[in-house]
C-alpha cells in the first residue's frame, strides 16, 4: 500500500478528479467524470444532485464496490485515517484486495437506499450484524452476539435481543434501516457513507433516522458522507455541501454559503425549485428547464449550459469550466466566475 | 411445523387413493387383457390355444369379475397385506420384482444425481460470477451440446468406445460371473467399474440443465444490494457470493428434488434398454406392453408415492432453507 503525505491534517477523505466510466455495448458512460471534494474529520458532507448525476456511483467508487461494466479510470481517493498526515490512495487498490477489505467495513461503513434490498432475505439480522462486529474485533461467538445486540439497542431498536434473531422481512422499514445503521456502526467506522438512506422511508421515519445519525455522530465523532437529492435533509444535517451535475462536483461550499450565497447557477436553480412557505397563492413552482442530458449526449463546454439561466452564447458552449475558488472553502465550476483574490484586486 | 408436516402427510392419502383408481383404470383401458395378449402372441407363434386352460387362468386371476372388484382385490392386498399381486409375465410376486430392481435403480440414480451436482454446481456458479468470460462461453457451449444430444446416442458412443478402447463390454451393471452372486466387495467393485458409463450417460443432460438453472438463479441474485452490503461489511467477494446469493439461489434448485425422485424410476428408460441395465424403467415398459396389469399398476403406484414423498421432502427442505416460506407455513 502506497503512503502519500497529505497537506491538510484535518481532512479525512480527499477525492480528486475521480472518474468512473461504464463500458457498455452502446458506448462509454462517464457516470463520474472528474469529481473532487474533501471531507473534514468529524463533519458531515452532503452530496446533492438530481438522479443520474453520479452520486451513488461515486459513493461506490469510494467504497471500492464499483460494479462491472463500471471501472474507476482516474483520479485519487486519499484516505487519511490518522492525523499524522499519511494517506492511502484507495483508487489504486483493487476492490477485492485484502488492503481494501481492511478499510471497507471497519474503517468506512455504508448504508444503502433500500434497507429491504440491502438485507439478505434468508439470513437473520444477527448473522449479518455479526460479520460487521468481527470485521473490527476478533471476539468469541458469545461476545459477538452481545456486541451485536448492543449495537441494535444503540440505534433505538426495541427488544434488540429478539430482533437479533429475526429476519429483515419481519421488521418495519424504519427498523430495517436502523438495523442497517447498527451493522455499519458495529464496526466503529471513521467514515459512514449513507446513500440516500431515508428516500424509501415515510417522512416521520425519515426524521427519526436523521436524528439518529446526528446523535450517533456527536456520540462517536464519526465523519458522515450523506448522499441525497433532498435539500431539506441537507439543511438539517450538513456541515458542507457538494453539488453534483453529470458526474462532476459543480459547487463545493459550507452549508450556509451554499444556501444563501450559491455561486453556481445550477445550485441557484435547485434552491429556486424548492417549494417555499412564503410563496404567494397561485404562484407556480419554479422548475429547472429541460432534463438532465442523456449520458451519451453530454453537452459541449459547460455541461449545464442548455438549462442555465445565465447562459452566455459563445462562451459557455465552447470551454469546459475549471474549478474557481470564489472564497476559502468555496469553489464552483462556472465560466462566469472570477477567483476570489483576482476579484478583490480588480 | 409439526402440524404442517402432519397435514401434508394426511393430504397425501386422498391423492394416492385417487391416483391408484385412475392408474388402475387407465391400465385396463386398452381392449383385452393379459390373457388376450397372451393368446394373440401364442397364435402368432403358431401354438395352439387351449380354451379351457385360459378359462382356469381367467378364473384364478379374477379377470372375469367387474373392474371394481378387481380393483378392490388389488388395492386391499397392497394396503392390508403388503401384497402387490402376481406378475402374469414372470409368474412371480410383483413385490419381489419391484424391490430387486428398485435397489439397483436407487444406487444408479443417486450416483448420477451426485455426479450431476458435483459438476453442475461449481460450473453454474462460475458461469454466473464470470458472466460472458471465455470460461462461461465454453461451459455454455458444452452444456448445450449435452442438452441437445439424446442420451441413447451418448450411450451407444460410450459403449463403442468402451469396447474398442478398453476392451470392456459396457452393457449391464455386473460382469457375468457376479450376476447372480450374493453381494460382496468384489461384486461392489465390479459394479463401480461399470457404473460410470450409465452415470455419465444419464448425467450429461441433467448436468447441462442444472448448469443453466444454477447460472440463471445466480445471475438473478448477484446484482442484489445485499451482496454489496455484505462486501461493505468487509467480506471478501468470494465469501460474500457463497454466503448470500448462493444460499438464495439454492431455493429453485431444492424445489426440483421433488421431481427427481419419481424420475429415478421412470426416467432413463431408453438409456437403460440400450445399456441393458437391470433397473426399473425397462421392466415398467415391458409390463405395460404385455398388459401385465398388477406389475404395471404397482409400478405406477410406486411412482405416485415417490412423487408425493418427493414433493413433501422438497417442500420441507424449502421451508428449512427459506425463512420466508417457514413463516408463511407457521403463520
Amino acid at each position: 500500500m502506497r503512503q502519500i503525505p497529505m497537506r491538510e491534517p484535518d481532512t479525512l477523505l480527499e477525492v480528486r478528479d475521480l472518474a468512473t466510466h461504464f463500458f457498455t455495448d452502446e458506448g462509454v458512460v462517464r457516470a463520474v467524470d472528474g469529481a473532487s471534494f474533501d471531507i473534514p474529520r468529524g463533519k458531515t458532507l452532503c452530496i446533492v444532485g438530481e438522479s443520474g448525476s453520479g452520486k451513488s456511483v461515486m459513493a461506490r467508487a469510494v467504497m471500492g464496490l464499483t460494479r462491472a461494466p463500471g471501472r474507476v479510470v482516474g483520479g485519487s481517493v486519499l484516505w487519511c485515517p490518522d492525523q499524522d498526515g499519511q494517506a492511502t490512495d484507495l483508487a489504486t487498490l483493487h476492490g477485492n484486495s485484502r488492503a481494501y477489505r481492511a478499510i471497507r467495513g471497519p474503517e468506512i461503513g455504508m448504508i444503502f437506499q433500500e434497507p429491504m434490498a440491502a438485507l439478505s432475505p434468508v439470513h437473520t439480522i444477527g448473522t449479518q450484524l455479526a460479520e460487521s462486529v468481527r470485521s473490527r474485533h476478533a471476539v468469541s461467538k458469545r461476545e459477538t452476539r452481545e456486541r451485536g445486540i448492543e449495537a441494535l439497542a444503540r440505534v433505538g431498536i426495541p427488544e434488540p435481543a429478539a430482533r437479533y434473531d429475526q429476519y429483515g422481512f419481519e421488521l418495519s422499514g424504519g427498523m430495517r434501516q436502523r438495523a442497517m445503521i447498527a451493522m455499519a456502526l458495529a464496526a466503529e467506522p471513521k467514515l459512514l457513507i449513507a446513500d440516500e438512506p431515508t428516500t424509501a422511508l415515510d417522512v416521520t421515519t425519515q426524521a427519526g433516522i436523521l436524528d439518529l445519525i446526528l446523535d450517533l455522530q456527536s456520540e462517536t465523532g464519526m465523519t458522515v458522507m450523506f448522499i441525497t437529492h433532498d435539500l431539506g435533509v441537507v439543511a438539517e444535517i450538513a456541515d458542507s455541501v457538494a453539488v453534483m451535475y453529470l458526474g462532476r462536483v459543480v459547487e463545493h461550499a459550507d452549508v450556509d454559503t451554499a444556501f444563501h450565497a450559491p455561486a453556481h447557477p445550477y445550485t441557484e436553480a435547485l434552491l429556486r425549485a424548492l417549494p417555499s412557505i412564503h410563496a404567494k397563492t397561485g404562484e407556480r413552482l419554479a422548475a429547472i428547464p429541460g432534463m438532465v442530458p442523456h449520458p451519451f449526449a453530454r453537452p459541449a463546454g459547460c455541461a449545464f449550459h442548455p438549462r442555465c439561466h445565465r447562459f452566455r452564447p459563445g462562451l459557455c458552449e465552447t470551454r469546459e469550466p475549471e474549478n474557481v475558488p470564489v472564497a476559502p472553502g468555496h469553489g464552483a465550476r462556472c465560466l462566469l466566475l472570477k477567483p476570489a483574490r483576482k476579484a478583490a484586486a480588480e | 411445523m409439526l402440524r404442517y408436516i402432519i397435514r401434508r402427510v394426511l393430504w397425501a392419502i386422498p391423492i394416492l387413493i385417487g391416483v391408484s383408481i385412475v392408474s388402475f383404470f387407465i391400465i385396463q383401458l386398452p381392449p383385452g387383457n393379459y390373457l388376450t395378449a397372451l393368446m394373440a402372441s401364442m397364435r402368432a407363434t403358431g401354438e395352439s390355444v387351449d380354451m379351457s386352460q385360459l378359462q382356469t387362468l381367467s378364473e384364478r386371476y379374477g379377470l372375469d369379475e367387474p373392474m371394481i372388484v378387481q380393483y378392490w382385490k388389488w388395492i386391499s392386498g397392497i394396503v392390508l397385506r403388503g401384497d402387490f399381486g402376481q406378475s402374469f409375465l414372470y409368474t412371480r410376486p410383483v413385490s419381489d420384482l419391484l424391490w430387486e430392481r428398485l435397489g439397483l435403480t436407487f444406487i444408479l440414480a443417486f450416483t448420477s444425481m451426485i455426479f450431476v451436482w458435483l459438476i453442475a454446481f461449481p460450473i453454474g456458479v462460475y458461469s454466473a460470477v464470470r458472466k460472458y468470460s471465455i470460461g462461461d462461453y465454453v461451459m455454455t457451449f458444452v452444456g448445450f451440446i449435452g442438452l441437445a444430444t439424446p442420451n441413447f446416442l451418448i450411450a451407444l458412443i460410450l459403449m463403442y468406445v468402451s469396447f474398442t478402447v478398453f476392451g470392456q463390454s459396457a452393457g449391464g451393471l455386473f460382469s457375468p460371473q457376479y450376476l447372480d452372486a450374493p453381494w460382496s466387495w468384489a461384486k461392489f467393485a465390479d459394479m463401480m467399474s461399470k457404473i460410470w458409463i450409465p452415470v455419465v450417460v444419464i448425467g450429461t443432460a441433467g448436468t447441462a440443465a442444472l448448469i443453466r438453472i444454477m447460472r440463471a438463479n445466480m445471475l438473478d441474485e448477484l446484482p442484489k444490494t445485499y451482496v454489496d452490503a455484505a462486501r461493505a461489511r468487509g467480506l471478501s467477494g468470494a465469501h460474500a457470493v457463497t454466503k448470500y446469493p448462493l444460499r438464495v439461489a439454492l431455493n429453485p434448485f431444492v424445489s426440483r428434488i421433488g421431481w427427481e425422485l419419481p424420475e429415478l424410476i421412470s426416467g432413463a428408460t431408453i438409456t437403460a434398454i440400450v445399456l441393458s441395465l437391470p433397473t426399473t424403467g425397462p421392466l415398467l415398459l415391458e409390463a405395460l406392453l404385455a398388459q401385465d396389469m398388477y406389475l404395471a399398476g404397482s409400478f405406477i403406484m410406486m411412482l405416485s408415492v415417490l412423487t408425493v414423498i418427493g414433493t413433501l421432502i422438497s417442500d420441507l427442505l424449502l421451508a428449512w432453507l427459506d425463512p420466508r416460506i417457514r413463516q408463511g407455513v407457521v403463520g
